[in-house]
Formats: structure tokens, sequence, C-alpha cells
């Protein structure tokens, strides 16, 4: 069987909207993603004309999983933050509950303070997080709709 | 892990190929990105190494298009085949909403479907799935060489529960949507279900 799905309401998504933007600009940065473990994008802020945001959330899941395997071969639980420093451009990135949070920097910005500034909205994002969990648990309305889906909606899919 | 947006009326799951070491799982997915719109997929990602096998996982976005007003998302993932990238593997099945077991029908890798069946199983239960109650396809991939073995032969030693069966060649495209097509539909069913 697989996972419950996770269900994203509108409120929700405006508030994880607005912590992004909030993070994106407090800590100068070009992008900020939140990504669900599975690779799955949630929610970005920021002039992303010139990023495929799908294989940037498929591809830092990958790194996560793939650096999560590492830390429990040591014996840790996770590196619960991975950062990625080019030449222009960097990346970090850190593990909140199930959500990975990305912000995409460059030189307007650095390191240090963007580490501040994920810091100080983790906590926020997670209690959201948490909301939309909880109200997935709850609600019956995906169930009525998805259970209105016909044969004939799925096979128009693929004509 | 299915995820089900709301506020932007989107609905993605996660397809992950399964299957022994040069089997085709890669083809599969290059060929679906080759006949689709633009419009419709993502980049191919594909993490392999110099000779073109893959190290971490290949993955492509696939939108198929609207249900109920939500618009429709397949993630694509690919497995690395050989034995010894196990612990990739175990990584790329989280979240999983449907898998598809690309088996090679040539006879001298029969042993290698086998066992990289039973690695799916068991990789499955590691991450707290079990393939019995997962939507899953058996493709017998390779159908055009001279050394196969018979469909029905293949069936018997790898079909699992009744789970649909297709013969393909995935370098040429037969039988690669009728996959696709017929694991989607397991999925959406699924969430029906949920």
């Amino acid at each position: 069987m697989a996972d419950t799905p996770i269900v994203m309401r509108e409120p929700q998504y405006r508030q994880i909207k607005a912590v992004l933007n909030k993070l994106r600009l407090d800590s100068a940065a070009r992008v900020t993603v939140l990504i669900d473990k599975d690779g799955q994008e949630i929610a970005v802020d920021g002039d992303v004309s010139n990023l495929d945001t799908t294989s940037l959330a498929s591809l830092t899941a990958g790194n996560v999983a793939a650096t999560g395997g590492m830390a429990r071969l040591i014996g840790e639980k996770e590196f619960p933050t991975l950062s990625h420093e080019g030449e222009r451009e960097s990346i970090h990135i850190c593990v909140i509950g199930r959500t990975l949070l990305v912000v995409v920097f460059d030189d307007r910005s650095s390191l240090g303070l963007v580490k501040l500034r994920v810091k100080q909205v983790s906590g926020e994002l997670a209690s959201i997080f948490e909301t939309v969990v909880r109200e997935a648990r709850k609600s019956a309305e995906e169930a009525t709709l998805f259970a209105e889906i016909t044969d004939e909606d799925i096979d128009s899919l693929f004509n | 892990m299915t995820f089900i947006n709301y506020a932007s009326r989107e609905i993605n799951c996660k397809i992950v190929y399964y299957g022994p070491g040069l089997c085709g799982k890669t083809t599969n997915l290059q060929y679906i990105f080759d006949s689709t719109a633009p419009a419709s997929k993502g980049k191919l990602i594909s993490l392999a190494t110099e000779t073109d096998r893959t190290l971490f996982f290949d993955f492509m976005p696939l939108e198929l298009g609207t249900v109920r007003g939500f618009k429709t998302r397949f993630h694509l993932y690919t497995v690395p085949g050989q034995v010894f990238y196990d612990a990739s593997r175990k990584l790329i099945l989280k979240g999983v909403d449907g898998v598809v077991f690309v088996a090679d029908s040539q006879e001298e890798r029969m042993d290698a479907n086998i066992e990289s069946l039973y690695n799916l199983e068991e990789n499955l239960r590691s991450q707290g799935y079990d393939l019995m109650n997962l939507p899953y396809v058996l493709q017998l991939n390779k159908r055009d060489l001279p050394n196969v073995i018979p469909p029905a032969d293949l069936a018997a030693e790898l079909q699992r529960k009744g789970e649909p069966v297709v013969e393909a060649v995935a370098s040429t495209g037969t039988g690669v949507f009728d996959t696709l097509k017929a694991v989607a539909k397991q999925v959406l069913t699924e969430l029906r279900k949920s």
C-alpha cells in the first residue's frame, strides 16, 4: 500500500509562500524552495524563469537521501544541513521534518546569513507543515473528489 | 507518496522502473521523453557513469492532462540495475506510488530477473511497502531478440499477483506507453480508493 497522500490546502500554501518570500528577502537570496523529501516541489519563491525547479526538487531529494544514507553508515541519524558552494551561485539545504528547504543564493548574500535566516524560519515552516498533515488526515473532501474519478477520466489522459 | 496540491490544482505521483542491469529501464524513459510533446515534459535527468550505466537514478516529470480539474503529473524514476548499487535503489523507492518491473526476456538473463525481483520485494519491505498492495506492472522487454523465453514461461516465473504483463521492445517504443498507462491507471485507481 502506498503512503497516505499529502494534501496541500490554499491557506497553508499561502502561509508557506509568505515564509519563503520573507526568507528570500531577509537572506538576500535568489530563490527559496520547499520540497517534500520524496522530491516533490511544494512551493517556490523568487525568479525561477531560468531555473528548472522540478529537476532541482528531484535532485535535492536524491542528494539528501544519499547523504542521509552516508550519515547512517557512520552512526548519525542524518545530516540536517547541506551546502554546495559554487563560483557564483550556491545552494543551502536544510532538512525540516519531512520537508527540505532550499535556498539558492549568489555573492550578494553569504552562507552565514542564509544559515541564520533559515534557522529563524524553520520552526514556522515545520509548524505549518504539521497543520498540512493534520488537515489531510481529518478532511474527507479529497476522498469525495477522487472517488468521483471514473475509468473514462483515467483513459482520457492517454488519448 | 501522492502529493495533492489544492492551491495549484495538481496531483503528483511517483513511479519507479525497477529491474536488472541493462534490462532497458532508462530506454523506457528515453522513449517516453523522445515521444512526448515539449509542453508535457520536463528535463530528463540522468545520473549515469561515463559508460552510460545508471549511477543513481534517471528522472523525468511527465504531465498527462487534467482529471477533475487537477493537472496530473507523474514523476518517473529508474533505479540503477547493477547489483552493487543496492543502497541507491532503496533510497529511490521512498515515497513510491507505483512500480514497473522491466524484465529482460533473454534466456541468459532469467537468473538476473529473479534476483532483481526478489531484491525489489525486499527493498519495498524495508521501506514499509508490500508489493502485493502496490500498483505494479510487469514488462517483458527485448521481445525482438532471438534468444527470448516465451512470454507465458516468463510470466509463470515472474508474475507475482496477477499484475498486467506487457510485452515490449523499449528501444523501438513497443509496449512502452502501454506499460506506463497500465501503472498510471492503477495509481489513480488507488487514489480513488483512498
